[in-house]
């Protein structure tokens, strides 16, 4: 292997492409040829570093200096300064990093403080597009340890004794479900992974497939030796282009390595993997639809049992586990079930990825010890809600879950504290809503992605959540009544109990934590024909304060429908008629003298 | 959604030949449905019942399965995209920030309806679920390019540079 004195890691992930990561490694490649560098310095395409408000990110080593919104100009200056004289370029690294003249290690920023990479271990850290960067972090180590020294019966125990659980959402014991696909006799069996990441607002998943694809693979190989399976499916989203290249690459690579295909390490051991593209159904999370989809049909659940750990992928026994499940299974085997088991709560051990969105200021991925506080999350790691706004609420477990509310903050975040407060662990989408944000607005926003999705296959979920939509619509327009209230409440538990399929048991969800939390906003609505954060547009009103007005005319030439009228030098009048709400008279008055009531 | 497409079929013999390619491809394969359909969207940039019909034979099955499957998952197109295709993302990280309103911007830029082409074919507008680009909310994109950080103030701008 060339050796080389710098190490210059550009950010591949998503959030970091889609603002311009690739310009900046071509720049890179020029300019290192230009300074005639490219000998002593490698640049290297890596995962995502989580801190996608910053993209594109770009770190070098040996310092370790975190440079943040790079754009392709910069480029030149760090090449001809840092890499070329040895001087960092102050004006572009992060600035919590800059310690008076010094640069801090990222570990100690507060982003990264108190997180604790697992499952993200190797993202931004190796080439995800290169197995031999892989196997020099340990990888494909516990592979080997599993085929060559343990029996399969001893893989589930350790997956067991080390807690882990789903990731996926519902949190079900991971060894216990390979221990039952296990004692399933079949001559063929599957090991399927569920890449079919649907969660809006959710990108833990992706980070992994693109980060650090080989340790999906390897522990799926590691859970086909255990419950006896030659063969693996992967359904990963088609939106995901980015994962799909790599997880092919790194597919091929194994194959060539001899890590996947005929005779593993010699062992007699057999295993295959397959990509299978999903097509854009949110109803294919859900394991059985999964399996509908790979089969080739419309994505359409099935009740259970019989559980597809009997009969699942064409009728045979097979394991679904999410991308992040399996991201954690090496490090369990390479460090020890019980150091696993020494992360996290009782109940929940090891950490959690939560794509952390919505109104905070450092937007991205964050991996974190089970039993952090919401507070921790939101205020120390998420640096806290931008605009001096108040934090009002948290909305984990997407269309599926619910709403933690500022009451709640100091909440530890594992599994069953979640459910205990009306919401769920999800797959870790974690929005963070400031005081602008009005929940039955939100409640709404999920009740038509979930009735978009719903597969239409059982009536509980089909009409019921469509019939809760309505509601709600008729509530954000003021044309609601205390009784649709509890009509609401009533129809949500009718659809929980009754739905088929995950689906349509959680889809109400948004709307009931909402009511427990925020009955006070829906009661708003309904009596006071009121708005409380100013959103739901048909109670809304846009007045101009006189008091404040300058007289100068700017709103009433740029209102689209004239509504605004008065004279020079006096305050000016909204015709609240004509009025269509846009907006536009707020956005332009330069004295705030246009308020929303 | 209909069963035919607005716009006139005229796929080349050229597509044909490659779509056949695709088919024998996969003949032999359990579950080739969804695949075959990929790789024939791919090809002709959307799925019109001729198409649906050419693969029905191909692999041996209904034209109602075929069509069954199209119609579900999203991402199957029964209509031929825009020259610029503009999808804004309506994940829920980006309408928080605001993504609704920039579709309503555009909406009523273009006088197109979501999921709806304009007639002259330039360009065509849906709602995507989350791109994964969360840290850039709100998040459009025009065919690949993509477009962050995103007020409504942006959307004249970004629509001029599409005008040709």
């Amino acid at each position: 292997m060339e050796l080389v004195r710098s190490h210059v890691l550009i950010c591949g992930g998503t959030g970091c492409t889609s603002s311009g990561s690739e310009v900046l490694h071509e720049e890179f490649d020029d300019m290192l040829v230009k300074y005639g560098l490219d000998k002593e310095v490698k640049v290297i395409k890596t995962g995502c570093f989580g801190l996608c408000a910053l993209g594109p990110v770009v770190v070098v080593y040996p310092e370790g200096a975190f440079y943040s919104r790079v754009k392709k100009e910069d480029v030149e200056e760090i090449v001809q300064e840092h890499l070329l004289k040895g001087r960092i370029v102050k004006r572009l690294v992060y600035d919590e990093t800059v310690e008076q003249n010094d640069i801090k290690s990222l570990n100690d920023v507060n982003f990264y403080k108190k997180q604790q990479r697992v499952a993200l271990r190797n993202c931004g850290v190796i080439n995800p597009e290169n197995i031999e960067e892989y196997i020099a972090v340990d990888g494909y180590q516990a592979l080997g340890k599993v085929l060559t020294e343990m029996t399969p019966e001893e893989v589930i125990d350790t997956v067991k004794k080390s807690g882990l659980r789903g990731r996926g959402g519902g949190g079900f014991p991971t060894g216990t479900k390979w221990d039952f696909a296990r004692k399933s006799v079949n001559e063929q069996k599957y090991v399927c992974c569920n890449a079919d990441e649907g969660d809006p607002g959710a990108f833990m998943d992706r980070s992994v497939l693109e980060g650090d694809p080989h340790s999906v693979l390897e522990a799926m190989a590691i859970a086909g030796y255990a419950i006896g399976a030659n063969q693996g499916y992967i359904y990963i989203r088609a939106e995901y282009p980015i994962a799909v290249k790599r997880l092919q690459i790194a597919i091929d690579q194994a194959k060539e390595y001899g890590l996947l295909g005929k005779n593993i390490f010699d062992t007699g051991f057999d295993f295959d993997i397959e990509l299978r593209l999903g097509a854009g159904a949110f109803v294919c999370g859900e394991e059985t639809a999964l399996m509908t989809s790979i089969e080739g049909h419309r994505g359409e659940p099935r009740p259970r049992p019989p559980f597809p750990a009997v009969k699942g992928l064409w009728e045979k026994p097979t394991i679904l586990n999410n991308v992040e499940t399996y991201a954690n299974i090496p490090v369990i085997f390479n460090k020890g079930a019980d150091w696993f088991a020494s992360i996290g709560t009782e109940k929940s051990k090891g950490t959690k990825v939560f794509a952390l969105g919505g109104k905070i200021n450092n937007t991205g991925l964050v991996e974190i010890p089970m039993g952090t506080t919401l507070r921790e999350i939101v205020e120390e790691i998420g640096g806290g809600v931008p605009n001096g706004k108040k934090f009002k609420a948290a909305q984990t477990g997407g269309p599926s879950g619910g709403c933690i509310p500022a009451s709640l903050i100091d909440t530890p975040i594992d599994y069953d504290s979640l459910i205990s407060i009306g919401s769920m662990m999800g797959s870790g989408g974690l929005i963070v809503m400031d005081e602008d944000n009005c929940m039955v607005d939100i409640a709404k926003f999920f009740l038509e992605f979930t009735v978009d999705e719903s597969c239409g296959k059982c009536t509980p979920c089909r009409i019921g959540t469509k019939r809760l939509l309505e509601i709600l619509d008729k509530i954000t327009k003021g044309q609601g009544t205390l009784e649709d209230i509890d009509r609401l409440e009533a129809l949500c538990y009718h659809i929980k109990n009754a739905s088929l399929c995950g689906l349509g048991q959680t889809a109400p969800n948004p709307v009931l934590s909402t009511l427990r939390y925020f009955r006070d906003e829906y009661e708003a609505h309904v009596v006071e024909k009121r708005c409380p954060a100013g959103v739901c547009k048909a109670l809304l009103s846009y007045v101009i304060d006189p008091e404040k007005c300058k007289g100068c005319s700017a709103c009433s030439r740029k209102c689209p429908v004239g509504a605004i009228s008065g004279e020079i030098k006096k305050p000016f009048v909204i015709d609240t008629t004509k009025c269509v709400k846009c907006g536009v008279c707020m956005e332009t008055c330069k004295f705030g003298a246009v308020v929303k009531k | 959604m209909s069963v035919k497409s607005s716009v006139p079929f005229n796929g080349t013999a050229e597509q044909e030949a490659k779509l056949k390619e695709v088919i024998a491809k996969y003949k032999d394969t359990r579950g080739a449905l969804i695949p075959v359909l990929h790789e024939a969207q791919d090809i002709y940039g959307y799925l019109p019942l001729e198409v649906q019909v050419m693969i029905a034979e191909g692999l041996g099955v209904t034209l109602a399965e075929v069509y069954g499957v199209v119609t579900f998952y999203t991402q199957f197109s029964l209509n031929p995209k825009g020259k610029y295709a503009i999808a804004v993302c309506l994940g829920t990280a980006c309408y928080v920030k605001g993504s609704g309103n920039i579709i309503n911007k555009i909406q009523e830029s273009l006088n197109l309806e979501v999921g709806g082409c304009t007639p002259d074919g330039k360009y065509s507008l849906n709602a995507t679920r989350c791109i994964g680009a969360c840290g850039l909310a709100p998040v459009l994109t025009v065919n690949d390019e993509v477009y962050g950080r995103l007020t409504v103030d942006d959307v004249p701008g970004i629509l001029a540079k599409y005008s040709d």
